[in-house]
């Protein structure tokens, strides 16, 4: 017959390290049905029949947070058979007083005294056998850090699951005991007798999720309120100060008895403290900490991996452990030196009064034709005049700029000509990517590559998922910094040192790093969001994280600077500056929202001790949330690819349905066409604009790629697109490519990252919420941009137009300056988000 | 009697009685600031607020606003 045991503690007692060290890989990692709570279960390693459930970490067992309401839900209705109390003996009274209501909820409990080692170590000596009489409950001393003490605790929880006994009740003092035993009463006959006592005590303290739990008649209810009230006058207290106060004054005298302290100076967590959250040294420490997060995470080690994700996994291929990789970009670059030669020969000679459209027609051909390239060079070398051309190659050195020249004469261009492009697969251990791998998978089956399988799975799957799984790496990446800050103590300081500025805006000090992430990746940016505990604050974090311009974006922005703006740097800057007033902005906006409204998620936050991260903690911390990604948001983004290859690339063409040759019949064309004149207002009504931000949701850049197909650019546009600035430019005014810019930079992110957004919410109304809120928000202010712009440059008549932009700023006014609303009750928000499945 | 909020840093106060309501004043009990508790001021954040106390033993860190609800002396 299996146990189920449950483990229960305080947070920063060492419980995720317990939990890893009793199930290892068994883990089950969900949510409590209907919210965000993570719900970790697994079978201990020891005996396959133990089922182990881990709470989440809590310090009391409250109705005003979710997570405490979850877990006592979760004691009173599944009744595990024994709670396993993990106690941080390091920190023993505020541990304690989760347990002393533990205790009496009618199930056998064991306390694993954890973190004896630091006790040891600080020379303080406990009673533990003192400790567990006065308690009356089996006491075990564990080290989870060292996976010391951990089969002893299991054993005693299974023993004192098998016998079955409650821990004795332990009495308050005088009048509060008596009232609490009056309650027991009371509700003798809708209570189990184990439960009673718990019960009673809830109703004492007027806990209103106990009160609502049960339909009690209006003279007991009575009862039991003159009941209370009495001994809220005889102590002059308030019912849940005396029940709290009564519970640390007994484990004041518990410790007191148990708990010898040596008296000792700073401890090396003091030390370290001292310095990190100094006063003057804070800001610095913590800038360099984010900026060494930030530019290993998404410049250097994540660009890198992120580059051979996307370029090796899902392009051409790789070297393995880059072996041959010098070796091919040599030669690589020795054959581009070639082509330079060839060219600057070639430019001569055409100056110089010979022909050679034949052979520079046929070189820039999509498909190379050898036997028309050599004979359309040989009858150029054929040329009397050819022998006396000679052409100047210009080389600029990559890291100095220097430019050197060379003379090219015939003998250098014939010889040029037979210069082949290196083949990555000659060099080192080439491991060829996953599209190239398919594509002779499919040849060997005989697919047509012509056909509409072939298209989905290369074209729509491949390069779709590849888009996205192409982030991981980087995520992996980030998330090992992010553990280790979180295992070693110091995401707790960052929200302490940040916390002034963000509350200002309805966020959290702990919403600077997604909000610094984001500038590389949004998806990461929104995973980051986990690490803020307050639902509140995480919810608008993740609502206003992708507003900072990625670096998807980036092209975006230069195509928009290139081609309006002669590449100036105000517009990159603006737009960075855009972003930021954009989250400041909807911040105080939506705080004021009555959803977002409620008791301010209370800012009372432990500052756990320094320690040296555990290697184990913060792997299957990293995996645990990468992994994560990729499953749920995987689905998501799947869907949504193939949606977008199949209308992208089938239409009607010659009358039939078909997949389109040209992509102004695509059906995205037609869904454009219909969409197109809601975006009059911001300017960019055309439908050629609708279906570019379309195709953005699959991935930012793709705005570039798609504006280049739309525009008829035979083979691939740079990454600013600047073959198509001319007809970007015909297309649009300054004003209207700023607020296309604007809109492109704001509304709803890519596929990737609204998948981030919905596996962070986990609830489909409030990611559709963030989502729409974000397309809203970006309509709104193109629109401004458009219209007031337009306005001052002259380029549009005071019109409708004005009236909506100007209804617009003032709407934006109204919401920065109103009153907040006012919340149902102070745990409106948190009732709400229980309700919300 | 004063409030921890203006409690200045390095000084050690007694917990008189916590005032407010809800959420955050149970918050502030859960974590042992109960009446009678003795209560350390270790430090203010680099931007003013908030601050960093300590408690029965262990550090923790609450804003000014809710500091205000402590009264001490």
């Amino acid at each position: 017959m299996s146990i189920r045991l449950a483990l229960a503690g305080n947070p920063n007692c060492g419980k995720t390290t317990m939990f890893n060290d009793l199930t290892g890989a068994t883990q089950y990692v969900g949510n409590w049905p209907g919210v965000t709570v993570e719900k970790k279960e697994g079978k201990f390693k020891g005996d396959k029949e133990v089922l182990i459930t881990d709470l989440p970490g809590i310090y009391s067992l409250s109705p005003y947070t979710l997570e405490e309401v979850v877990a006592r839900d979760y004691l009173v209705n599944e009744k595990p058979q024994a709670i396993m109390n993990l106690v941080d003996a390091s920190n023993i009274e505020r541990n304690l007083y989760l347990t002393t209501q533990l205790l009496e909820m009618g199930i056998p409990v064991v306390i694993a005294l954890n973190m004896m080692d630091i006790v040891k170590k600080r020379g303080d000596v406990i009673d533990v056998k003192k400790l567990s009489q006065e308690l009356g409950v089996p006491v075990v001393e564990t080290a989870a850090i060292k996976g010391e003490g951990t089969r002893e605790l299991v054993e005693a929880a299974k023993k004192a699951a098998k016998a079955g006994n409650a821990p004795a009740k332990r009495a308050f003092e005088g009048t509060i005991e008596n009232a609490v035993t009056e309650i027991e009463k009371l509700i003798a006959d809708v209570t189990e007798p184990a439960q009673r006592r718990w019960f009673a005590v809830k109703l004492f303290e007027r806990d209103s999720k106990v009160q609502a739990r049960f339909t009690l008649g209006k003279d007991v209810q009575d009862k039991i309120e003159k009941l209370i009230t009495a001994v809220e006058e005889e102590l002059d207290d308030d019912a849940e100060s005396i029940i709290t106060d009564a519970r640390y004054q007994y484990i004041g005298k518990l410790v007191k008895d148990c708990v010898k302290k040596k008296k000792t100076g700073l401890s090396t967590s003091d030390k370290i403290d001292h310095i990190v959250t100094n006063r003057i040294l804070a800001l610095p420490i913590f800038a360099l900490i984010m900026w060494l997060v930030y530019y290993v995470s998404v410049s250097t080690a994540g660009g890198i991996f992120t580059d051979w994700a996307n370029d090796g996994v899902f392009g051409e291929g790789w070297h393995l452990f880059t072996i041959g990789a010098a070796d091919y970009e040599e030669a690589t670059a020795e054959y581009d030196d070639q082509i330079t030669r060839r060219d600057a020969w070639l430019e001569a000679a055409d100056e110089a009064g010979i022909d050679t459209s034949a052979l520079t027609e046929q070189l820039e051909a999509e498909e190379a034709d050898e036997t028309a390239i050599a004979d359309a060079a040989a009858a150029i070398e054929a040329d009397p005049a050819a022998a006396s051309v000679v052409g100047t190659a210009e080389f600029e050195d990559e890291d100095s700029g220097e430019v050197t020249t060379e003379d090219v004469n015939l003998a250098t261009f014939e010889e040029t000509m037979t210069a082949a492009e290196p083949d990555p697969a000659d060099f080192g251990v080439w491991v060829p990517g996953i599209p190239v791998l398919l594509e002779k998978l499919f040849h060997s089956m005989g697919v047509n590559e012509d056909g509409w399988v072939y298209s989905l799975v290369m074209d729509g799957i491949v390069a779709g998922v590849g888009a996205v799984l192409g982030f991981v790496p980087q995520m992996l990446i980030l998330f090992f910094f992010l553990a280790i800050l979180e295992d070693c103590g110091y995401m707790a300081r960052v929200a302490f040192i940040m916390d002034r500025i963000f509350r200002k805006f309805g966020l959290s000090g702990k919403s600077f790093i997604p909000m610094l992430i984001g500038s590389g990746c949004g998806v990461p940016a929104v995973m980051a969001s986990r690490t803020i505990e307050q639902e509140r604050d995480r919810r608008m974090t993740i609502m206003t994280t992708c507003f900072v311009p990625c670096g998807a974006k980036l092209p975006i922005i230069a195509m928009f600077a290139g081609a309006f703006f002669g590449g100036s740097g105000t517009i990159a800057f603006s737009a960075y500056v855009l972003g930021v007033l954009s989250i400041i902005i909807s911040g105080i906006m939506l705080k004021k929202f009555k959803i977002f409204t409620g008791d301010p998620a209370p800012f009372v936050m432990e500052l756990p001790s320094y320690h040296v991260p555990t290697a184990g903690n913060v792997f299957r911390s990293m995996w645990e949330r990468g992994s994560s990604f990729i499953k749920k948001a995987g689905t998501v983004i799947l869907l949504s690819t193939i949606f977008m290859w199949f209308t992208l690339g089938y239409g009607w063409e010659g009358g039939a349905f078909c997949a389109v040759s040209d992509i102004d019949n695509s059906i995205m064309a037609r869904i454009g066409s219909v969409i197109a004149p809601i975006f009059t207002l911001p300017g960019f009504g055309t439908w050629k604009s609708t279906v570019a931000a379309i195709s953005g949701l699959v991935a930012k850049e793709n705005v570039v790629a798609t504006f280049g197909q739309l525009y008829h650019f035979v083979g691939e546009v740079a990454e600013d697109g600047s073959e198509i600035w001319g007809e970007l430019a015909a297309d649009f005014t300054q004003v209207g490519a700023y607020a296309f810019m604007a809109f492109n930079l704001l509304c709803a992110p890519c596929f990737a990252a609204m998948g981030a957004i919905k596996r962070e919410m986990n609830n489909g109304k409030w990611t559709a919420l963030a989502i729409g809120y974000m397309c809203v928000y970006a309509y709104v202010v193109s629109t401004i941009i458009y219209q007031i712009g337009g306005l001052i440059t002259g380029e549009l008549t005071f019109g409708v137009g004005t009236v909506v932009a100007i209804a617009f700023i003032a709407l934006i006014i109204f919401l920065l300056f109103r009153k907040p609303a006012k919340a149902d009750s102070t745990e409106g928000l948190r009732r709400m988000s229980v309700d919300a499945n | 009697m004063s409030n921890l909020r203006h409690t200045p840093v390095g000084a050690t106060v007694t917990v008189r009685k916590i005032e407010g309501e809800g959420a955050t004043r149970r918050r502030i009990m859960d974590m042992g600031i109960t009446r009678g508790a003795e209560i350390y001021v270790r430090k203010v954040a680099p931007l003013g607020d908030p601050v960093e106390i300590t408690v029965r033993g262990y550090e923790l860190s609450l804003r000014k606003a809710d500091a205000e609800m402590i009264q001490v002396d």
